[in-house]
């Protein structure tokens, strides 16, 4: 059984002028068991990551990370992004076992 | 470069001197576990790196190995034509090297990722960048660990 993936929260500045390169931060609740680790019986825990993120606007790729065991639990990830027009940002984790969380956040353009 | 001005025997004999062997050419390879330098070579093969462009920026002591902060940035302008592909970046004496893999587009604007890593003891953080044009780059960055994190 692979351990419950958390609500994913994103951060983003309230707000953005086109032609602004902005900071983009992610977050999400998730053990990521090493698999180095053993129980008291001395058994080895099996690994269990969230082994990928990705981000896209409006389906056009922006940034991604493959994740290892060194990740911290509730991994943090932060990038820039370059404002061109307002539209959607997507956002998605995907642990070991291939269940994704997604999430849909709109960048707006100040007035 | 020292081999265009000494010359190929000119240049191993102040390689042998400087660092005690002939067979480093590149300060970035001098130290690095042989489980590191297979798991670069896993993704970027048989070629060499240069150094800099590349900056990592961690905390000189890390009190707590569960969670260090790792902020990794690349000199580049990051258009179309010019930008950073990927950086892979590796802890040198965890169980096992890799830590995480960024992948870069030019809609980023600004080459730099952050997160939050598991170091199991004192060691260098190494990143490698991956331009568009091809080129390597290799930058490190050296954290003292109080507590090590990888949960032993």
């Amino acid at each position: 059984m692979a351990a419950p993936i958390g609500q994913p929260r994103v951060r983003l500045p309230s707000q953005v002028k086109a032609g602004e390169v902005i900071e983009i931060r992610t977050l999400i609740s998730h053990i990521m068991e090493t698999g180095q680790r053993r129980n008291q019986e001395g058994q080895i825990i099996p690994r269990d990551i969230i082994k990928s993120f990705r981000c896209s606007f409006e389906g056009q790729p922006v940034f991604s990370m493959d994740l290892h065991p060194a990740i911290s639990a509730n991994p943090y990830i932060a990038f820039p992004f370059k404002v061109e027009r307002a539209g959607n940002l997507e956002f998605t984790w995907t642990n070991d076992a291939g269940e994704e969380r997604k999430l849909t956040q709109a960048i707006r353009l100040a007035a | 470069m020292q081999a265009t001005t000494l010359g190929r025997r000119g240049a191993l004999a102040a390689a042998a001197g400087l660092v005690g062997l002939s067979l480093l050419p590149k300060a970035a390879a001098a130290q690095m576990e042989a489980a590191t330098a297979a798991a670069i070579r896993r993704i970027i093969g048989e070629r060499t790196p240069e150094e800099g462009r590349v900056a990592l920026r961690l905390p000189p002591i890390a009190e707590n190995g569960n969670t260090v902060p790792l902020t990794v940035t690349v000199e580049s302008p990051m258009t179309a034509a010019d930008h950073v592909k990927a950086v892979h970046v590796f802890a040198d004496k965890n169980p096992t090297p890799d830590v995480a893999t960024f992948h870069l587009t030019p809609a980023m604007g600004r080459a730099q990722a952050d997160t939050r890593i598991r170091l199991g003891q004192t060691q260098d953080v190494i990143a490698v960048a991956e331009m568009s044009d091809g080129k390597l780059y290799i930058g490190r960055a050296e954290v003292k660990v109080t507590i090590g994190g990888c949960g032993g």
